[in-house]
């Protein structure tokens, strides 16, 4: 019994002691090494297989499935949608990034109430369905390349906005997004910053959303990262699926061009 | 009910290694909510695993594994298309079972 135990490698804490031994090592090796260490055992898997069933699922009050929803490329299709997102959809003539796109179609498919979900806290109710979702969906576009349309109109203005958003200063400590992303070489405590302006620190940062984070122990969409970015500058809430939110989605989509999608990815 | 595990499976030589990544909350029993009440334990006290019915590891977690914890053994023996079956069971009672091929 006891040779069984010490064999068996628990856990998390376990990996994290391994990779402390490596203090020679910079912080950003280290970082990559604990993150190799464990994408053999990302629980994002774990969502990802949850969200699968729950596209296929019929539900809500409508009791359907999400296989009819047109996430871009056509009803149903979900292979290589994520690395086109945000973009512009005609039937709700509006620019739409992953979640807001699932609100619409869980409202018109399955009969949900989409402002009502928008209200309901990170990880309760259809909340937490949508973690599983965005999940799948990432996973089904990993390793691609983002090319997001930049062809309508709104898609251009919706870019301009969000690089406006992302340059803008306020709140009580004076930050913008730029503050800590705008520059190269920067970082907060031990962490490297990506640049989002521009390759490849847009899609190093943007194209790891969603994540399973390990210190939440939960998977965050995008939207619950940027809802964290702008709580950890002191400004108020955007509001989930806002409009604010996708054009920062835009901006930073635009500019992870040709850079590799690794979501749903780990983080510490 | 309870979400599946992911078992991967694969020989080597003489051996074979076994990777699992289980779902669970695994509360601690320690956290307060929002109400300042405990939020009751609730972990996997027992994780075991067979290789074509026959058992291979067993072991007995508490409260200071990880949520959706990851876990790692290899045994002697093993050829791909042999069964692994891993099962646990919580301090609920609650207990499931997920099998893989060896690869």
């Amino acid at each position: 019994m006891k040779k069984y135990l010490v064999t068996a490698l628990v856990g998390f804490a376990a990996v994290v002691l391994g990779s402390s031994v490596l203090a020679q090592k910079t912080t950003a090796e280290g970082i990559a090494e604990y993150r190799a260490m464990l994408a053999d055992g990302n629980p994002a898997e774990l969502y990802e297989a949850k969200g699968e069933g729950l596209w296929k699922q019929a539900r809500g009050p409508k009791n359907a499935s999400l296989d009819k929803c047109d996430l871009g490329k056509g009803a149903g299709v979900v292979k290589g949608a994520f690395v086109e997102l945000p973009r512009y959809f005609a039937d709700t003539q509006r620019v739409q990034d992953l979640e807001s796109r699932l609100l619409t179609c869980m409202e018109q498919l399955q009969g949900f109430n989409a402002a009502e979900i928008a209200k309901t806290r990170f990880g309760d109710g259809e909340q937490k369905t949508m973690e599983s979702l965005v999940a799948y969906i990432s996973g089904e576009s990993r390793d691609m390349a983002f090319n997001l349309p930049q062809k309508h109109t709104q898609e251009k203005l919706m870019y301009e906005v969000g690089k406006k958003v992302f340059y803008l200063r306020g709140g009580p400590m004076d930050f913008s997004c730029a503050s800590c992303h705008g520059e190269d070489n920067k970082r907060i405590r031990l962490q490297d910053l990506p640049n989002l302006t521009k390759q490849p620190g847009a899609s190093t940062g943007f194209g790891s959303w969603p994540a399973y984070r390990v210190s939440a122990g939960d998977l965050w969409s995008m939207q619950r990262r940027l809802n964290d970015c702008y709580r950890q500058q002191r400004f108020p809430y955007p509001g989930y699926a806002s409009d604010v939110t996708i054009a920062l989605g835009v901006y930073m989509g635009v500019n992870s061009k040709g850079g590799v999608s690794t979501a749903p990815a780990l983080k510490r | 009910m309870s979400d599946p595990m992911r078992i991967r499976a694969q020989a080597q030589g003489d051996k074979t290694t076994v990777r699992v990544l289980v779902s669970h909350e695994m509360e601690s029993g320690q956290r307060r909510d929002a109400a300042g009440k405990t939020v009751p334990a609730w972990f996997i006290q027992s994780i075991s695993a067979t290789w074509n019915g026959k058992p291979v590891m067993s072991a007995q977690w508490g409260t200071a594994v990880s949520k959706n914890p990851y876990m790692q053994f290899s045994f002697k023996g093993g050829k791909a298309g042999d069964k692994i079956a891993v099962t646990w069971v919580d301090n609920r009672g609650d207990k499931r079972t997920d099998e893989a091929v060896v690869a």
